[in-house]
């Protein structure tokens, strides 16, 4: 980067990101996302044919660009992503996975509102409580349509795949993933302990992990 | 006591009498150092307390004096009342005539009480503040309490916006949004009204937000100026009549200069602390926050106008002078404390300084005319810094506890909080010392480089805090300001975030953050003796306040509630487990939640009738 700073919301040194604009990939993966707050139009999609589809979905839903794109989560637009996204299986648990998205945590300063999962401004992320549901899909969501009580929506910001992956992380923390997917390094220069050496929460059932005011 | 003195002296003296008025008047009279409050920024008592700091002075000293070092004891609980949050309580309550209003956190309703009928509510004003204002604040969703004036109450909410709302009705009279929480900024200050002007700045320095302190017509709530902290000279309202003692602060644009190209932007300095007001001079007096990102290497050069006071002309917010605490800030050293104007004996002749508790933990006393800084002693245990050169104004930094990207510093002292934090002290003029509620803790820092995303943070640092030498987290110092030193200090287990209260009655008092709200000998003599204390529902991080009620008797009123940037750990249930989490506070807190839970109670105490 020539100039250190950027007025901008994209991070520095973020090869992916900026690839990916490159290709328009991001607004096109945006308007997809759009869709996905109808499920019945909008089966889960994965592989090359959601770009197909997605293309689809953009010609035919042109006048959603007026949506307001200011960052702000809006109580009454929260989106979801529904449950059985086969893309859970995928990333939960996968070392790969898990270690990209502690890099993302970092990277995309959600560890500056959530820290190293303590929480500060953000709620922590490694208890076993869910204000939204503790859920891939329902993570995702929380991720990439940010929830009203102040944190950001990341859809037009950061990649699907990116969004997945800092999922597979946060759940990561407070879950009980396999130990030999987890990361024995800490990304932070403070005194966290690695991942693997944390002291973790009692196993809970996994009904109890449920988003208030959503059926079990 | 000098009073009822001299008016018996006056008569046919009888040897007897002056025996029995020296042997009263001595014990205080005799140690006292000659400082007192800006006469005309601290009118009489009147048994109100329209403002959080009391008085333009910012004395938070109530000349009410029927409770006594002798008779607190007796103290009785009187009434309460259960604001409905369960946040972080940092306002005082305000008391005008019959009435008391209090401010909540989040979502920042006002409560009317009714003190003539036992404190019941009249009405309460609910501003709606956007819910997602509450994922960009800092360090919890506080508030620090309104202003009156005029029949009109001014507050905040923590979206960025200023109320004005008629004192006996509750019904807006105007609002104006001054703040925009897509960039990161909120506002949690209490305004001060002066001149028919609102003050009020921003909070956000975590977020790379570019700090400023607007006025706003009191009348109306339009914009009449607003004075940015980094930037061009224009923006920061830097002009001819700008005269800043040290040299460091002369030269054109070096709210540009003193920054990387385009830093300043996003480079923080916001003022969410405490403003005093000289009705004499005119001028204001306020600190600014800290730089950002709290990376200093990615900031290199003096980062102005953050970490340091302004003076300003309130009628047009032009500068005057500036002094910088804290010059390319490397520790979140927020210069936002509160600053005491007192007129007292510099070199045998008395002047007029505002005495202000830094956060970097120097007392430093400084010329309200022309910011020369006259003495800056340390109030704290610190181990990062050696001093303030008073020939060029400058705090000289010990370079081994300079944070580096890519390894952490161990045992800074003081942590990112400072020596003390936003929580203000209160000056009694009867004993002429200032009463000093802060902290004892040291960090860990590692910094690594911060990427700017608007209405994120921007900090770049891992830091772990714990508690100082000794042990003990807190402490509440009683100072002398002229000899620029301590004269007696009572040590906390809990860092202290409440504000301190002096009174007429030489007993002063502070509260703890699990609960204990105490009444403390003022004089130097009494060395902190502990006169009363009583446990309540809730830690304790508001501003006690006094008055005289409708009854005539005189009331001790203080907010519970735990929260703000220490107490977050309760208020918001944060994970002890990780150690950086609320900027690295939450590993000197581990504690707290087993101490006390989240509150939210209005507290009155007064002698039995
Ligand atoms: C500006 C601060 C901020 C940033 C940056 C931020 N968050 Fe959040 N986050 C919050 C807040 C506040 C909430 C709670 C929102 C609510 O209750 O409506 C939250 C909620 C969440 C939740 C839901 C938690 C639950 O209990 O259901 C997840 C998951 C989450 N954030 C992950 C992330 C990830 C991953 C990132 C980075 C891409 C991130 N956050 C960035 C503030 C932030």
């Amino acid at each position: 980067m020539s100039s250190p700073f950027r007025n901008s919301f994209l991070p520095r040194a973020l090869p992916s990101l900026h690839a990916g604009r490159g290709r328009g990939w991001v607004r096109l993966s945006k308007r997809r996302f759009a869709s996905l707050a109808h499920p019945p139009l909008a089966p889960p999609l994965q592989g090359g044919g959601f770009i197909a589809l997605a293309f689809l979905l953009a010609l035919a839903g042109c006048d959603r660009e007026q949506r307001d794109m200011n960052g702000q989560p809006k109580a009454e637009t929260a989106a979801f992503v529904p449950r059985g996204d086969p893309r859970s299986a995928e990333y939960e648990n996968n070392a790969f996975h898990i270690a990209q998205g502690q890099k993302w945590f970092g990277w995309f300063n959600c560890s500056g509102c959530h820290f190293h999962g303590g929480g500060g401004m953000g709620p922590p992320l490694m208890d076993d409580q869910w204000r939204y549901g503790g859920r891939m899909e329902d993570i995702v969501a929380s991720i990439l349509y940010g929830r009203p009580n102040g944190m950001p929506d990341w859809r037009n910001k950061i990649t699907e795949q990116q969004a997945w992956e800092l999922a597979a992380y946060v759940k990561s923390l407070s879950a009980h993933p396999r130990q030999d997917a987890l990361s024995a390094r800490a990304d932070e220069m403070s005194n966290t302990e690695p991942q693997t050496l944390q002291e973790r929460q009692k196993v809970v059932p996994e009904t109890k992990a449920q988003p208030s005011g959503e059926e079990n | 006591m000098r009073h009822a003195c001299l008016r018996i002296l006056r008569k046919p003296s009888i040897a007897a009498f002056m025996l029995l008025c020296s042997a009263f008047a001595a014990p205080l009279a005799a140690q006292h150092n000659g400082a007192r409050p800006a006469a005309a920024a601290s009118p009489p008592e009147d048994g109100q307390w329209t403002m959080p700091s009391r008085d333009y002075a910012s004395t938070r000293y109530s000349g009410l004096n029927q409770i006594t070092r002798s008779n607190v004891r007796n103290l009785k609980l009187a009434f309460t009342f259960d604001t409905l949050n369960r946040k972080g309580h940092e306002a005082a309550p305000i008391v005008v005539g019959n009435m008391m209003y209090l401010t909540t956190p989040y979502p920042n309703h006002v409560w009317a009480l009714d003190l003539s009928k036992g404190g019941r509510a009249v009405w309460v004003f609910r501003p709606h503040p956007a819910p997602a204002s509450q994922g960009i604040a800092c360090c919890d969703v506080v508030n620090r309490g309104a202003m009156y004036a005029n029949g009109r109450l001014f507050f905040t909410t923590l979206d960025g916006e200023v109320f004005a709302i008629d004192a006996k009705s509750g019904h807006q009279v105007w609002r104006n949004k001054i703040g925009d929480i897509s960039k990161g900024e909120t506002i949690t200050m209490s305004p001060l009204v002066a001149e028919g002007k609102v003050l009020v700045g921003n909070s956000g320095g975590e977020m790379g937000v570019r700090g400023w302190l607007a006025a706003l017509d009191a009348g109306t709530g339009r914009l009449a100026w607003k004075a940015y902290s980094t930037g061009p000279d224009k923006d920061v309202l830097i002009g001819p009549s700008f005269k800043p003692y040290y040299a460091s602060d002369r030269g054109a644009d070096l709210g540009v200069h003193t920054w990387p190209a385009e830093a300043w932007k996003i480079g923080g300095g916001t003022v969410w602390g405490w403003i005093s007001y000289d009705p004499q001079l005119k001028m204001i007096y306020y600190g600014t926050g800290n730089p950002g990102p709290w990376n200093a290497q990615q900031r290199p050069g003096d980062n102005k106008w953050t970490t340091g006071v302004f003076a300003r002309d309130i009628a047009t917010g032009q500068a005057r002078w500036f002094y910088q605490s804290s010059p390319h800030d490397l520790f979140d050293h927020d210069d936002i404390n509160e600053q005491v104007l007192l007129d007292m004996p510099i070199h045998g002749r008395m002047t007029p300084v505002l005495v202000r508790p830094g956060r970097n933990g120097y007392m430093y006393v400084i010329d309200r005319r022309t910011g020369q800084v006259y003495s800056a002693e340390a109030y704290g245990f610190i181990n990062s810094m050696d001093g303030v050169d008073l020939a060029t104004g400058r705090v000289r930094m010990v370079k081994e506890k300079a944070p580096k990207e890519g390894r952490v510093i161990r045992n800074i002292c003081p942590t990112a909080s400072g020596v003390k934090d936003w929580n203000p002290s209160a000056f009694s003029p009867r004993t002429g010392l200032l009463y000093v509620p802060h902290e004892n803790m040291c960090m860990d820092e590692g910094v690594f480089e911060a990427n700017y995303i608007a209405g994120t943070p921007y900090v770049g640092a891992d830091v772990k805090m714990y508690a100082g030498p000794g042990g003990h987290r807190g402490v509440f110092t009683a100072w002398d300001p002229v000899r620029a030193k301590p004269v007696w200090e009572i040590k906390e287990s809990l860092p202290l975030w409440s504000g301190a209260l002096a009174t007429g009655g030489d007993v002063v008092f502070y509260g703890t953050m699990d609960g204990w709200f105490k009444a403390i000998d003022a004089s130097a003599a009494g060395g902190g003796r502990l006169l009363w204390q009583v446990r309540l529902d809730s830690g304790i991080i508001s501003q006690p306040v006094s008055y005289r009620g409708p009854d005539g008797r005189q009331y001790v009123a203080v907010v519970t509630g735990v929260g703000g940037w220490a107490g977050a750990i309760v208020s918001a249930q944060l994970d002890p487990r990780d150690p950086t989490a609320a900027l690295g506070m939450v590993n000197a807190m581990r504690d707290l939640p087993g101490r006390t839970k989240p509150g939210g109670t209005l507290y009155v105490f007064a002698l039995p009738k």
